[in-house]
């Protein structure tokens, strides 16, 4: 075999490397999922983001409308600021609200969007102002925790006093 | 006494060929350079080592897409979970054994090769004749080799995996009869680019590195004599692979510490 053909068959090699790492980032992967050029990024301040981590989906309605891009801490007010990117085909009125909700009972956590009613829709950069918290278990249950405690000594302080 | 006197020479024997492995690593990496400026060399290497082992990667990728699939099927489908299979297999294949895999079969395929070539060479006294004629046998001759390891091996290990993914996906989805859209979006929606493609890609570098370095070292250090170099290639097999699989538990650890 030529110098010619050698060169070719390794050339042939190297692409079809080159494939097959396309194939892994675009169709095994989520390369395709992230729409870099078509997207514009929302702020979204929550007291508490749970476990919610960057590049989890941003949902409205079930349907996956982002990911969210980075989440820093707010040194003024202690706040989790989350920011989203969303994918420019979707539009979402100024007063919609975000939620952290959590996927099934044990599965990942994400942003859910929750239209508003307001004629202006949000532009690039908007902060939504209407935040709901991520759901934290343990907070959950010490309230309920904290609250039977509260009732026992409410129901034990009349009997004491009748005695 | 002489007992004590045998630890101790066995002690220093081992730290001085760790020490004049590592003087020959760098000795390789030094002469790197100057064969990047002869890259037609490279190319002929990338094709014997590259080229020449796709057909035993692709089989052998195939062949553990097609079982992993239909194993985790079995152990999947009792929990109604059937359509993670792809993503079960995709992670399997991209972070542990494309790379660790590719390593072992490079390692028999390609580092064996590698050894009784460079063996015999030094057993013929080329090696000492280039360097009779102030060619430096490092640059023209062990630097190509090491180079196309380095180049060949991740190539290999993402066409391993990618045809294992495939695999999978002919028994899973055209076989058994797994949803496939479910296949492909449950894949695309938990595997990362970069944490796991990329690492895996990462970790077949340094496996790359690792399988050609043995090889190449084995084969320059070896005995001139016909046993000296079929001890010098079985010492290959059996060294990378070790290195491979112990190296690979440290690259997981480090690269996967957080789920």
């Amino acid at each position: 075999m030529g110098k010619k053909g050698i060169e070719t068959l390794v050339g042939l090699f190297v692409l079809l490397g080159i494939v097959g790492l396309v194939f892994l980032a675009l169709k095994a992967a989520n390369l395709a999922s992230f729409g870099g050029g078509d997207s514009y990024p929302l702020v979204a301040k929550f007291d508490n983001i749970g476990g919610l981590k960057v590049r989890a989906p941003v949902r409205s309605a079930g349907v996956t409308v982002g990911r969210v891009a980075s989440i820093t801490l707010d040194a003024k007010t202690y706040q989790g600021v989350v920011r989203l990117e969303l994918d420019r085909g979707v539009q979402f009125p100024k007063d919609s609200s975000a939620r952290i909700l959590t996927a099934g009972l044990l599965g990942d956590q994400y942003v859910g969007l929750e239209p508003g009613a307001d004629e202006k829709n949000l532009a690039s950069g908007d902060t939504i102002t209407q935040t709901q918290s991520a759901v934290v278990l343990e907070s959950l249950i010490s309230q309920f925790l904290f609250n039977k405690a509260a009732d026992a000594g409410t129901s034990a302080a009349p009997a004491g006093a009748k005695k | 006494m002489t007992m004590l006197a045998a630890l101790g020479a066995r002690t220093l024997d081992l730290f001085r060929s760790f020490g004049h492995a590592a003087f020959f690593f760098f000795d390789l990496l030094r002469a790197v350079p100057a064969s990047l400026r002869r890259f037609g060399l490279v190319v002929v290497q990338i094709h014997a080592i590259g080229n020449r082992s796709l057909i035993i990667i692709l089989a052998s990728g195939l062949a553990v897409g097609f079982v992993l699939a239909l194993q985790m099927y079995y152990a999947l489908v009792t929990y109604g979970a059937a359509e993670s299979l792809g993503l079960i297999v995709n992670l399997a294949l991209v972070r542990e054994l494309g790379p660790v895999v590719t390593g072992l079969l490079f390692a028999g395929r390609a580092g064996t090769s590698l050894t009784a070539e460079i063996g015999l060479m030094k057993a013929g006294e080329q090696l000492a004749a280039m360097e009779m004629m102030a060619i430096d046998p490092k640059e023209r001759v062990l630097a190509p080799r090491f180079l196309a390891g380095m180049v060949s091996m991740p190539i290999l290990a993402i066409l391993f995996s990618a045809i294992g993914i495939l695999g999978a996906y002919v028994v899973a989805v055209l076989l058994i009869g797994v949803d496939q859209g479910n296949f492909w979006s449950i894949m695309q929606s938990r595997v990362d680019v970069w944490r796991d493609v990329g690492n895996g890609i990462v970790k077949s570098a340094v496996f790359g590195v690792i399988c050609s370095f043995v090889a190449l070292y084995q084969g320059h250090e070896t005995d001139a004599t016909p046993e000296g170099v079929a001890y010098a290639t079985t010492r290959t097999v059996v060294m990378s692979s070790l290195a491979i699989l112990g190296m690979d538990f440290i690259l997981t650890a480090l690269m996967f510490s957080t789920p």
